[in-house]
């Protein structure tokens, strides 16, 4: 995956993402117009399809509502990588097939607007300035959720639960 | 085979003899909470994964409360479909607008027992843990699985203790305490974590004081927070459920964390703009507040009802400054009537509304506009929650929201 980079810094709240008066929609097209509308009211006109999120430390804390990543997917963005994630927004980025990538230091490497490249097999982020950030590959459970497409694709394909 | 109490009730949960955190485990589940706003997505879920009856309709629950009634013609769609669905699969606990708030109606009507799973697509279902239910938040494709499944993935948590000691001081309640904790241990001070409460201060805390903490235990990315269930749990679930459950505890020997938290000396405390744990003492928080909210799943019980009519009473709220009480149910509202705290709310300026999540996630009624200040007896405060990002949200317990609905400004109940 390559695309240009978004940076936003820490404990980035998913009422930021996407504020608690959009959340009578339930459709992603709608929800992506207002993606991290609390933190940057333009960056829905911004973003591009195939685009990164950086964020630092806790990304998605806060409410369980699935219309965060759904406004994200909508956008296109090819995955959201961060220092760390708060787990309710890891699991539901997940399950609708949204990647997410946990690596330790990205948030000083990166650079906003900076182009990278993402290796998700070897689990190497490369920047335009040739710096490699290592990260961790999902868990193998996860793993199998986001390449089945999302949990709803990996419970079809499991059905002897 | 020394266990944790999340451990204990996840083995149980899944078929197991011990489990360990860290481990994945395919548990059943015993209650599933869902509502109007998350509801909608978990249907659609469900829907799509094809499975044409739910797995159980006596243990889904689904109550109305963060758009009632409803405000726009999109709420009501949402509120059709709702309705729709638990009609077709026949829910035996379904909820119209008129019941409260979901983590306030679930254990007072009989749906929370200590030992069992319980999920809710909603963050704070963590509020169960006061019962010692193991209770989380999820999401609606989570919640999807739930309904078709009876099951969910978990990975087992490692645990923290939080050993309580010393007493409260009058005018220091336990939102405080949890206020404290969040600023000691940051937002994301126990991600992934089951924290329990434990110790003589948190025994001797009443259930809603229990639920108080629990509720808040995700805003340090907790996964549970959990207290032992005991006589005073038992007392309240007596009257509400009669299905059998089993209660657990950690053993001394099992593997945990332990912080030790002394409240002996704690003065109320204020989370300031935009994270939860930024927290300060109240005393050093001077501040204007154009709006002061009295509710939600954090401090909308009776308990808290009865602290800010004990200081309103015979007094106006500011000039300048506007009241918003929400009762957090049905139960609550009526024994405020009965109690004679409505019309002392009434009377001196504040609006009573229907049980309902009120301004607290920023999607109803009672928004701030740019530039305003919220002072919230709710448990989030991040940029935007009640309305403008341009607008400030702080959080308090209901005693100090009671007393700066008084000056208009951010004070101590000692202080009027």
């Amino acid at each position: 995956m390559e695309g240009k980079t978004w940076k936003f810094g820490n404990d980035v709240d998913t009422d930021t993402i996407l504020p608690g008066r959009y959340l009578i929609y339930n459709d992603e097209e709608t929800l992506s117009k207002h993606c991290m509308e609390g933190l940057d009211p333009d960056f829905s006109k911004k973003a591009e399809k195939g685009d990164f999120i950086v964020g630092g430390t806790n990304f998605g804390c806060g409410s369980s509502r699935e219309h965060a990543p759904m406004a994200i997917k909508g956008l296109g963005i090819n995955a959201v990588i961060a220092e760390s994630f708060a787990r309710i927004f890891y699991r539901n980025a997940t399950n609708i097939g949204v990647p997410l990538i946990e690596a330790p230091g990205v948030h000083d490497k990166v650079k906003e607007g900076e182009k990278i490249e993402v290796d998700m097999e070897n689990g190497v982020i490369k920047t335009e300035s040739g710096e490699e950030i290592k990260f961790k590959k999902l868990p193998p459970f996860m793993l199998n959720i986001l390449e089945s497409g999302g949990l709803i694709p990996w419970i079809k394909n499991n059905p002897d639960l | 085979m020394s266990m944790t109490m999340s451990e204990k009730i996840l083995a149980r949960a899944s078929g197991k003899d011990k489990v360990e955190a860290g481990e994945i485990v395919m548990a059943n589940i015993d209650v599933a909470m869902t509502h109007d706003l998350t509801g909608p997505l978990a249907v659609k879920g469900f829907n799509e994964i094809g499975t044409k009856k739910v797995w159980d309709k006596d243990k889904i629950v689904i109550p109305f409360d963060h758009q009632v009634p409803a405000d726009s013609i999109d709420a009501a769609n949402n509120h059709i479909l709702m309705r729709k669905f638990a009609k077709e699969q026949d829910i035996t606990n379904f909820y119209d607008v008129n019941e409260g708030v979901c983590h306030q109606v679930l254990p007072e009507l009989g749906h929370v027992r200590p030992g069992e799973v319980l999920v809710g697509s909603d963050s704070h279902t963590c509020t169960h843990g006061a019962f010692g239910t193991f209770a989380t938040g999820i999401g609606s494709t989570d919640m999807a699985m739930v309904f078709a499944t009876g099951k969910l993935w978990f990975k087992v948590p490692e645990t923290i203790r939080f050993e309580i000691s010393g007493d409260l001081k009058k005018d220091t309640s336990a939102k405080d305490v949890i206020l404290s904790i969040i600023g000691q241990v940051g937002a994301d001070g126990a991600t992934y974590k089951a924290c329990e409460f434990v110790g003589p201060t948190a025994k001797n805390f009443e259930m809603t004081d229990r639920m108080t903490l629990s509720n808040m235990t995700v805003e340090m990315g907790g996964k549970v927070g959990l207290f032992e269930a005991d006589e005073k749990t038992k007392e309240y679930l007596k009257g509400r459920t009669n299905k059998k459950y089993t209660a657990f505890t950690t053993d001394k020997d099992a593997n945990y964390d332990t912080i030790e938290i002394d409240v002996s000396d704690l003065e109320p405390q204020i989370a300031c703009p935009h994270h939860v744990d930024n927290v300060k003492p109240a005393s050093e928080v001077d501040k204007h507040v154009d709006q002061v909210f009295l509710g939600s799943c954090t401090n909308g019980r009776i308990e808290d009802m009865r602290d800010a009519a004990e200081i309103l009473k015979g007094k106006q709220v500011a000039k300048g400054t506007r009241m918003l009480v929400i009762p957090a149910s049905k139960e609550v509202y009526t024994k405020c009537l009965e109690e004679g705290l409505t019309k002392i709310f009434v009377d001196a300026g504040a609006l009573v509304t229907n049980p309902c999540c009120g301004p607290c996630l920023g999607g109803h009624v009672g928004l701030i506009g740019p530039g305003e200040v919220s002072l919230s007896t709710s448990n989030r405060n991040f940029k935007g929650r009640q309305g403008s990002p341009d607008g400030e949200v702080y959080l308090s317990s209901a005693k100090v929201s009671a007393a700066s609905a008084i000056t208009g400004e951010i004070t101590l109940p000692s202080e009027l």
